[in-house]
């Protein structure tokens, strides 16, 4: 079986967010980035398939040179190889038209994708590529076994879960639950010197348009300070809620 | 030309994010001074839509979608949306919204954004104000495309009334094996609880709780409520409440009117995931706790007093 992951390369989840050159640009300043957290459940995932049932783990970014560092990341965790498209990300669909080039290229039988990025929260790029490639989709995936072909997964929904069947090649947009988050690894040494011999392939892109952009970013506005109420006075709390907030 | 808003149902009743989404076409129709379509698939008693401004609701029937399917359900829409001359589509940004768009944004060739939190600003160029970096910013989006689909993210429109005499049409979509590529197998969904997504009330609990024995209490507060229950990370992880009820970053997102946060500390992970509500309470035995900084009402003062008597007052408050 042949695996695909993409890696998207986001600000850490501590990173403070700011806005340069006029509010129109991510201020990268200072901040350290990393897998997106959704793909590394998904990455995880590919590596117990890989040990357990036998598959090659290949992943890829789209993105400029920058994102190496974060596809090493990927290749120490024990990826076996690594593509970066040599494009920058502007919007999902451009991005997913560059993965479904890759895709096609490399006729993998499973891709696996974090259900959204935790920069630009699309959460549109898998299943975008999963209808570019006609492979099956599945959204929000928590948990998956595949048996030769056949593939049972399940996939949260408001209030609950869902089983479903389907086949493969598909594409699955993971998150977690797909592992446990116990379970997800971090790069050893051997890791990371075996990473660095590891093929890391740089491709030039299909250069696909982008049908969005982000024309500026805001923060929202400055919340006013908390109102505290003293701890006995529970009648001033129900009272703020339902006369001023008008929430109860 | 018109703007096409599905409508999506739970068990053939609609989701209050389905007057939601019908509240906001009608105002993105006026604004780009075109009609607007509404469809539904498997509904109950698709009049309810008229009270928002809905006047042609398009109906489907059909027992092979009676379950969600991603791929069927963005065919459906695609085909209405050609047979209507839609370019506009607005969906919400549910799990289920969330799933279905990509795909039918690839069908249609469109832009799409999601998590749309506002009107659009503009209309030319179509610019859309969406969350973005785990509510921390918000991104304005401008869809180039011809045809654009917006998802609308819970509670951020709100449902506005505006009622007008409608009528309904049937309509048959084309399907074939190739939509149905992934099948239902089973749908487990737990009964009589408010779900984390329909929630216009959160009652959230940390490790400040100190173990599973004590969410009795909370249970109850959200009992009297109305409310869902959630939790922080580390309390899913220790097993003390079920998976699906961690909100935050790498949990569910919430964005209910009201959140209240007992006994967590208010890490930047979590808040990411609950800053989209609109009024947050926070109880915290530590003054310091950096979820004060992000409420709008607090209470300094250990939850295992707080809590029992929060609930014995809203009691009677609700009685009253
Ligand atoms: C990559 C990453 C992703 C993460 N994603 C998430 C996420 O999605 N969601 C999430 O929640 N966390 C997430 N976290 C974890 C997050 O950083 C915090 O560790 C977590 O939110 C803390 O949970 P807590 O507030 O329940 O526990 P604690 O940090 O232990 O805080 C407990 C709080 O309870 C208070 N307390 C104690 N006793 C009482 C009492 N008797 N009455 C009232 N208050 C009391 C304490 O003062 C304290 O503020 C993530 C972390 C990482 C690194």
């Amino acid at each position: 079986m042949k695996i695909l992951v993409c890696i998207s390369h986001v600000p850490d989840t501590t990173s403070k967010i700011n806005f340069a050159d006029n509010d129109t640009k991510f201020d990268t300043n200072g901040v350290q980035f990393v897998i997106n957290p959704y793909d590394e459940f998904c990455l995880t995932r590919a590596m117990w398939f890989k040990e357990k049932q036998g598959a090659t783990v290949t992943v890829v970014n789209v993105g400029n040179a920058s994102t190496e560092p974060t596809l090493r990341k990927a290749l120490a965790i024990g990826a076996d190889d690594a593509i970066r498209v040599d494009v920058e990300a502007t919007d999902g669909l451009a991005v997913a038209k560059e993965l479904a080039a890759v895709v096609k290229e490399g006729a993998y039988d499973l891709v696996l994708a974090g259900r959204e990025s935790i920069d630009y929260n699309g959460g549109m790029v898998p299943g975008m590529l999963a209808s570019l490639t006609d492979y099956n989709f599945v959204n929000g995936c928590v948990g998956m076994e595949i048996d030769g072909t056949a593939v049972s997964l399940t996939r949260e929904i408001d209030g609950g879960s869902e089983k479903l069947s389907t086949s493969l090649p598909l594409v699955v947009a993971g998150q977690k639950g797909l592992v446990e988050e116990k379970d997800l690894r971090i790069p050893n040494m051997r890791g990371i010197m075996m990473a660095r011999k590891k093929p890391l392939a740089v491709v030039a892109g299909i250069s696909a348009a982008a049908a969005t952009s982000a024309a500026s970013f805001e923060k929202p506005a400055a919340k006013g300070a908390v109102k505290l109420v003293a701890a006995d006075q529970i009648d001033e709390l129900i009272s703020l809620l339902h006369n001023e907030a008008k929430v109860i | 030309m018109s703007v096409l808003v599905f409508a999506d149902t739970s068990e053939g009743k609609y989701k209050k994010s389905a007057f939601e989404v019908v509240s906001y076409g009608k105002k993105v129709a006026e604004q780009l001074g075109s009609s607007m379509v509404v469809l539904s698939i498997n509904a109950e008693s698709p009049q309810d839509l008229y009270a928002y401004g809905a006047e042609k609701v398009i109906t489907v029937s059909n027992d092979s979608l009676a379950n969600f399917n991603g791929k069927a359900y963005a065919s459906v829409i695609n085909q209405v949306a050609q047979k209507e001359s839609s370019n506009v589509v607005i969906i919400d940004s549910s799990i289920d919204g969330l799933y279905l768009a990509p795909m039918l944004a690839v069908k249609m060739e469109a832009g799409y954004a999601s998590n749309a939190v506002a009107l659009p600003s503009s209309t030319s160029p179509f610019t859309v104000k969406r969350k973005s970096f785990s509510s921390k910013a918000f991104n304005n989006t401008v869809i180039a495309t011809d045809n654009k689909i917006v998802g609308v993210s819970k509670n951020s429109f709100g449902v506005h009334e505006n009622p007008v005499s409608g009528t309904t049409e049937a309509f048959e979509p084309a399907l074939s094996d190739a939509d149905f590529g992934v099948k239902s197998v089973s749908v487990d969904r737990a009964k009589g609880k408010v779900s984390i997504a329909d929630a216009d009330i959160v009652v959230s609990a940390g490790r400040g709780l100190k173990g599973p024995e004590n969410w009795g209490m909370i249970e109850e507060l959200a009992d009297v409520l109305g409310a869902a229950t959630a939790c922080s990370k580390p309390v899913s992880d220790l097993g003390w409440r079920p998976h699906s009820e961690h909100v935050g970053q790498t949990g569910k997102p919430v964005a209910s009117n009201l959140y209240i946060a007992i006994g967590i500390s208010g890490a930047i992970q979590h808040l990411a995931g609950i800053n989209a509500s609109k009024v947050k309470v926070v109880i915290n035995t530590d003054p310091e706790a950096p979820f004060f900084k992000a409420a709008d009402y607090g209470i300094v003062g250990d939850a295992f007093e707080v809590v029992p008597a929060l609930i014995e007052k809203l009691k009677v408050f609700k009685q009253s």
